[in-house]
């Protein structure tokens, strides 16, 4: 389990996250939703602490990885979660099977011979194959998207981050992309974090969802709740996605 | 308008503090890594190939003709002085060996391989690939920097050493085609007056152009910001920084050897 206690992020003249708690339960799949510019990546960006948050404490299974200080617990923590980049993120220089096979390499134990059929397993999952002699430059922004969930997937996370899973995709691939993370919680049983804008998306696939604007959550709860919600800046952003509130 | 020269004054001076902070923790962190990260062999190989075997060419160029405009110039000079050649080989070798073998290979190796660096590591950093190895259990300074810096340390003074035989060749060209001077006496004149003092006192100093040059070239594209056009900006600074440290660093270097005898 996550629990978030009052998390406080500023940047530079900018309150972005203003003291946000919650808790994200084993298995679900908790949605961050918001317009753009809200803050929703940085609030993703400080669970993993690729950003140290100015307060708070997030406890991953009772550790709290914001106050960690050392390099090592920190790597130790982060090799709960696997993250889902928004444009993927994929090590150019790389083929497909050096970059799924990287989170082996410096994650697990896993002797190097099974990379290849690791790779091969994990890219099947996300419904790619006989791609691991190709480089990222090669591959197309959904095949890309694909193969940095595998990579993300390989090393057996606990919880799964998605920043902004399904931006600058096309529909067929948006879909595509949905059924992924649902799979994933179905099949491996990760506990998943989203942030995205797309609001139908989130209401689709999430156990709940929660509305970022003004550094805090005005709302969270179940999609069917959610729709319901009387927030002004949930209705507001319900009307901006064209969605009806059935 | 004073308060404004003033506080762009000011702010230079905090931007440069960073700057030097932020560096002087890069280089802590790569001293922690270089001890405690299992080596990559692999990785400095690939990195010593792209650093400094693929600048072998440019570098072979620039001091081969560099050897030969040194050969002419001061074989005219001392043909107007003396009526004749005179010192030739001593003079191209002293000036290849202490000075323009170090400097021109440190400013050619800046220019070439030090913005590949910034452009490859800037890249990664405005595409998240640096956020990426963090997730994946890697921290940058091990997987990125500590190859780089390995790799700089060990090819520039082995190209150096090279640059500097190449220019001494080149000004022994010129001075057997353009000056009617035996190689035999080109050779015999730097074997008698060069010491190893003389060898060492360039060579000494490109161990410190490299660690300079691999530290301006990793921290510029570490923090850079901006997409593409942020990446630019980054190559042009690291390359520019370079340059001029290589020059300003050179004369104090020189002033520090000499006062110790080298």
């Amino acid at each position: 389990m996550i629990e978030i206690r009052n998390l406080v992020k500023n940047f530079p003249g900018r309150k972005v996250i203003d003291g946000i708690s919650a808790e994200i339960r084993e298995g679900e799949l908790f949605s961050v939703i918001g317009p753009s510019g809200t803050g929703k990546s940085t609030f993703i960006k400080c669970l993993i602490r690729l950003l140290r948050p100015d307060s708070g404490e997030i406890l991953v299974d009772g550790q709290d990885i914001a106050a960690a200080k050392n390099e090592f617990v920190l790597a130790k923590i982060r090799r709960n979660f696997g993250y889902l980049f928004q444009e993927g993120a994929l090590f150019d220089s790389l083929t497909v099977l050096e970059n799924v096979s990287f989170g082996l390499k410096y994650l697990t134990d896993t002797p190097k011979s099974d990379y290849p059929r690791i790779v091969k397993e994990k890219l099947a999952l996300v419904g790619l194959k006989d791609v691991e002699h190709l480089k990222p430059a090669e591959l197309s922004v959904g095949m890309k998207k694909r193969v940095s969930l595998a990579r993300s997937i390989a090393p057996s996370p606990k919880y799964m981050l998605y920043d902004e899973p399904t931006t600058g995709l096309d529909p067929v691939t948006t879909g595509m992309v949905k059924d992924l993370i649902t799979d994933m919680r179905a099949k491996l049983g990760i506990t998943s974090i989203v942030v995205t804008h797309d609001l139908n998306l989130a209401l689709e696939i999430s156990s709940r969802v929660a509305m970022l604007t003004g550094g805090k959550f005005v709302e969270v709860g179940e999609p069917a709740k959610f729709r319901q919600s009387e927030n002004p800046a949930v209705k507001e952003f319900m009307e901006i996605s064209h969605l009806s509130r059935k | 308008m004073k308060y404004c020269v003033t506080e762009k004054i000011g702010h230079e001076f905090l931007n440069l503090a960073e700057a030097l902070g932020g560096a002087a923790l890069m280089i802590k962190s790569v001293a922690f890594w270089l001890v405690r990260a299992k080596f990559e062999a692999g990785e400095v190989a690939k990195q010593a190939v792209k650093i400094g075997v693929d600048s072998f060419t440019v570098t072979a160029l620039t001091s081969f003709f560099t050897g030969m405009v040194l050969a002419l110039q001061m074989g005219q000079s001392t043909k107007n002085l003396f009526n004749e050649p005179l010192y030739i080989g001593t003079m191209v070798a002293f000036s290849m060996l202490k000075e323009l073998g170090p400097v021109l290979t440190s400013i050619v190796v800046a220019g070439r391989a030090g913005a590949v660096v910034t452009a490859e590591i800037g890249t990664m950093q405005v595409t998240e690939q640096i956020d990426a190895l963090y997730t994946l259990g890697t921290n940058p300074t091990r997987y990125l920097l500590v190859p780089r810096y390995l790799a700089f340390l060990i090819t520039l003074p082995l190209l150096t050493v090279f640059a500097d035989f190449i220019g001494v060749f080149g000004g022994c060209i010129v001075g057997m085609v353009k000056l009617g001077i035996p190689s035999s006496v080109y050779f015999d004149d730097i074997l008698t007056y060069l010491e190893i003092g003389d060898f060492m006192h360039g060579f000494l100093k490109t161990y410190v152009f490299a660690f300079m040059i691999a530290t301006v070239s990793c921290y510029k594209g570490l923090n850079t910001r901006g997409g593409a056009e942020g990446v630019g900006k980054s190559t042009t600074e690291a390359v520019v920084v370079s340059m001029v440290l290589v020059m300003v660093l050179d004369y104090f270097i020189s002033a520090a050897l000499v006062a110790v005898g080298i």
